[in-house]
């Protein structure tokens, strides 16, 4: 194709910086294993994510299976169950979800996406993953210390999550924040090559505007990350002073088992303050990217373009912004001025509305669609209805006055569940659904997929549905046990028995997926190189799987949005973003 | 809008202003690039300064934060951070140094960077070399005021001069702030020879990215040092002038 026929508007503009020169691997090891390849370190990070993610899974049965079944399992005892929770909770939230979708799916789609031929400094990416897995590993080896894990929560708030009481508090605790910070560290050498890579790797023709959502939500995650985890960062270092060195930063003076602690004078607020704001972005440093790979996965199969691509592309932008001034939400209990708490509120409350709108623009984009109910499908629309659930639960969280009695309860669990916990995984599932083709070259199974949707969205139901009625009746979370407690009715013992049920069985459903993802690299149906007929940059690579350098000897010139589908008089239901433009044809 | 814009472009009016701006929101939204001037390296270290400037600002803001919460006076840093020079107490002479020294450090990189994109191989590994050199220094008048501290029973869990606090911030803040200059200088020396070299005109390969290097690399280590000589400013000014 010559520039000749090309519309004066769609011509692509001049290369304006000349094609990188990869590492070419040599040997096994550097291929495989120390590889500079942003699609190899891609599945290494999703493998060691889902890894510690099962651990995460089966130490979520060990809570259940005590709150359930109090004191009927021997080796659950009261620091059992709290290292559970700890640990439960931080691999979900860092070692599993913000890994796999900024050190997996950034590193697979990003490159692929913007029409790289990899990240921007290879090495720098691989070093990102080895300091996260050593972070990893840290995190697993605190099983293998005297004391074990630390048992502090995962919020690690002091002084107890330092003190001697906790479990953990020999070595767990230590290895805990040094993980955290090897993670960071590991993070922040990634995060930059995303960042970076967005906004100055793109193939000619690929503004940003016409960027997949999917971009848009990992890119708009990794720079709120580079800001958010600098507190995490700074609570970790001085947390690891006040337990090493005697530092008295977030401990004030207190008297434990009648002894007079060496603390004096530090404030434990502060250490809440720190944490929440690492700890609110990191809420949507996991959604963002879940939104946007969401909205790719609807258009793609309804055969749609998505519905006021820009107004996504601002409203998350500007959920990015919000999100950063509302952590003060998860400290209403913790004392705070009045005003302070009003502050919080609004700005809490005003997120609704890009999350509304984005919402909005999901079911218009359905709307008349051509809808197929493909595995990626059912789970991009699985996500749609729980994310509306646990979201709407979120306006009463975020409500000083109705958060203060619900604080601290199960409902609070239920509420962060359904919207960070299930959402994102329903996510996670149906990406990994839609680009195993890509990856692997072959299909998954669509009968075993549509079985593991529905066990895993049902099952999700009915573990936190109820949820949220336990916390209404007031049942505390994090109780090891309730003992006698008049407010709360013998009933709820029965709920949590169910819930228990259903959560080992939805748990142990999983396996059908990973003997789809396993079997279909072998048996799986041939995929071609866009199963899905997908206008976006991806599905166009010469091979599948790409090949080293992702685009053969040319890079890609791009001329439309991705979004391309149905389009009046194109040969076919979507026009590749590569396509050469047709005659009048304008598209943004 | 300063005087020369307005002698230079008398007809600058709401019109070119917008225009000028819709040019910014053209760079933004056009292709390949969204910052037209900046290499992957000069953008990348940029990035990284700000996620850095957060983890300053953690740092400060938290010890403002014991220091205001504290219930124990704050030591006097005046007479802390004093030395005894021929008998006499001279408050603040040590980091008076200390801030000449990592200012003029500042300059000798500025002008490394201006050797180096003018190929003058050895004026600019020499420049390099000295602002090295300052940046040691520095880290060794550290050294010396943390011992002069020490001898004086200040530690991190306790002082003698008031509250605990201020011994835990300043050894972390200072101290953090230490090991970013020690980077540096182990950077500044590294580049420092492949420039002496002359590795960026004959292309030889980095060790392990096994890329060719660029003379761009000694502006992006320059952008690093003089936010390192930056956030001094703030340490300086928050630890010891408040």
């Amino acid at each position: 194709m010559t520039d000749a026929s090309v519309p004066q508007n769609l011509a692509p503009p001049p290369a304006e910086v000349e094609d990188v020169e990869l590492y070419h691997a040599h040997s096994w090891i550097t291929k495989y294993v120390f590889c500079q390849d942003a699609k190899v370190i891609a599945i290494q990070y999703a493998g060691t994510a889902i890894t510690v993610g099962i651990l995460a899974l089966v130490l979520s049965w060990v809570i259940r299976l005590q709150l359930a079944f109090p004191g009927a399992i021997p080796f659950i005892d009261a620091n059992v169950y709290y290292q559970s929770v700890t640990m439960h909770g931080m691999i979900m939230v860092v070692y599993m979800l913000t890994a796999i979708f900024l050190g997996g799916f950034g590193n697979y789609l990003i490159p692929l996406m913007v029409g790289a031929r990899d990240m921007v400094f290879p090495y720098v990416n691989m070093l990102s993953y080895w300091v996260y897995l050593i972070a990893t590993l840290v995190l697993v080896s605190s099983y293998f210390v005297p004391g074990g894990p630390t048992g502090a929560g995962w919020t690690l708030y002091p002084p107890q999550s330092i003190l001697t009481g906790t479990p953990g508090y020999d070595y767990g605790i230590i290895l805990m924040l040094v993980s955290l910070i090897l993670f960071i560290v590991g993070f922040t050498m990634g995060g930059l090559n995303y960042v970076v890579t967005v906004l100055q790797a793109r193939t000619r023709g690929m503004t940003l505007m016409r960027l997949p959502l999917t971009v848009w939500g990992i890119f708009a995650a990794a720079v709120m990350a580079l800001l958010a985890f600098p507190g995490l960062f700074v609570a970790c270092v001085m947390l690891l002073l006040d337990r090493i060195l005697g530092t008295s930063f977030f401990m004030p003076s207190l008297v434990e088992l009648g002894e007079r602690k060496d603390y004096v004078g530090g404030s434990p607020i502060l250490f809440q303050h720190l944490f929440w704001f690492f700890g609110h972005p990191e809420v949507y440093i996991v959604a963002l990217p879940a939104f946007g790979i969401v909205s790719d996965l609807i258009s793609v199969h309804a055969r749609k373009n998505i519905f006021g691509y820009r107004m996504m592309v601002w409203a998350i932008i500007a959920i990015g912004v919000l999100s950063m001034v509302v952590w003060g939400h998860h400290m209403y209990v913790s004392g705070m001025d009045p005003w302070f708490g009003f502050f919080f509120a609004v700005t809490t409350l005003a997120i609704a509305v890009p999350t509304a709108l984005k919402v909005y623009n999901w079911v218009l984009t359905l709307w008349h669609a051509d809808i197929h109910f493909t595995t990626p499908m059912l789970f991009a629309l699985g996500f749609l209805v729980t994310f509306v659930n646990g979201g709407i639960t979120g306006l009463y969280l975020g409500n000083v006055i109705v958060d203060v009695p619900l604080s601290a309860t199960l409902f609070v669990v239920a509420h962060f569940h359904m919207v960070m916990g299930i959402a994102p995984v329903l996510v996670i599932f149906g990406a990994i659904y839609h680009w195993y083709p890509k990856i692997t070259g072959r299909m998954m199974d669509e009968r075993l997929g549509k079985i593991h949707f529905w066990i895993t969205f049902l099952g999700a139901y009915a573990i936190f549905f109820p949820m949220h009625y336990l916390g209404v009746l007031g049942m505390p979370r994090r109780f090891y046990e309730m003992g006698d407690t008049a407010f709360v009715p013998a009933s709820a013992a029965t709920l949590n028995i169910v819930i228990t049920i259903i959560a080992l069985a939805v748990g142990f459903a999983q396996s059908i997926f990973f003997y789809n993802l396993f079997r279909s690299l072998k048996y799986g149906a041939p995929a071609g190189g866009n199963p899905w007929r997908a206008a976006s940059l991806e599905w166009q690579t010469p091979e599948t799987p790409p090949g080293h350098g992702n685009w053969g000897k040319h890079l890609p010139v791009v001329y439309r949005w991705p979004y391309a589908y149905s389009v009046p008089g194109a040969p076919e239901d979507f026009l590749p973003q590569d396509a050469p433009p047709l005659r009048g044809e304008h598209s943004p | 809008m300063t005087a020369e814009h307005v002698t230079t472009e008398p007809e600058m009016s709401e019109e070119t202003l917008r225009s000028r701006m819709l040019g910014v929101v053209a760079d933004w939204s056009s292709d390949q690039r969204s910052f037209k001037s900046a290499s992957w390296g000069k953008a990348m270290m940029w990035i990284f300064l700000v996620s850095d400037t957060f983890v300053f600002s953690c740092f400060l803001i938290s010890y403002m934060t014991v220091r205001m919460s504290t219930t124990v006076e704050w030591p006097h840093p005046s007479e802390i951070f004093a030395l005894d020079i021929g008998g006499k107490k001279i408050p603040l002479i040590l980091i008076a140094i200390m801030t000449f020294d990592l200012i003029t450090s500042s300059g000798t990189m500025a002008m490394a960077v201006n050797f180096a994109y003018a190929r003058e191989r050895k004026k600019a590994a020499m420049l390099m070399l000295a602002t090295a050199f300052f940046g040691a220094a520095f880290v060794g008048m550290q050294a010396f005021e943390w011992t002069k501290l020490i001898h004086e029973g200040v530690r991190p869990w306790g002082n003698p001069f008031g509250a605990a606090q201020f011994g835990s911030s300043f050894f972390m803040i200072t101290g953090f702030h230490g090991f970013h200059v020690s980077i540096g200088v182990i950077f500044l020396l590294i580049v420092a020879r492949a420039v002496w070299r002359g590795d960026y005109d004959v292309g030889r390969r980095g060790f392990f990215t096994s890329r060719k290097g660029r003379y761009e690399i000694v502006e992006i280590m320059g952008l690093y040092w003089h936010f390192v000589d930056l956030v001094w400013v703030f340490i300086f000014a928050f630890f010891y002038l408040w």
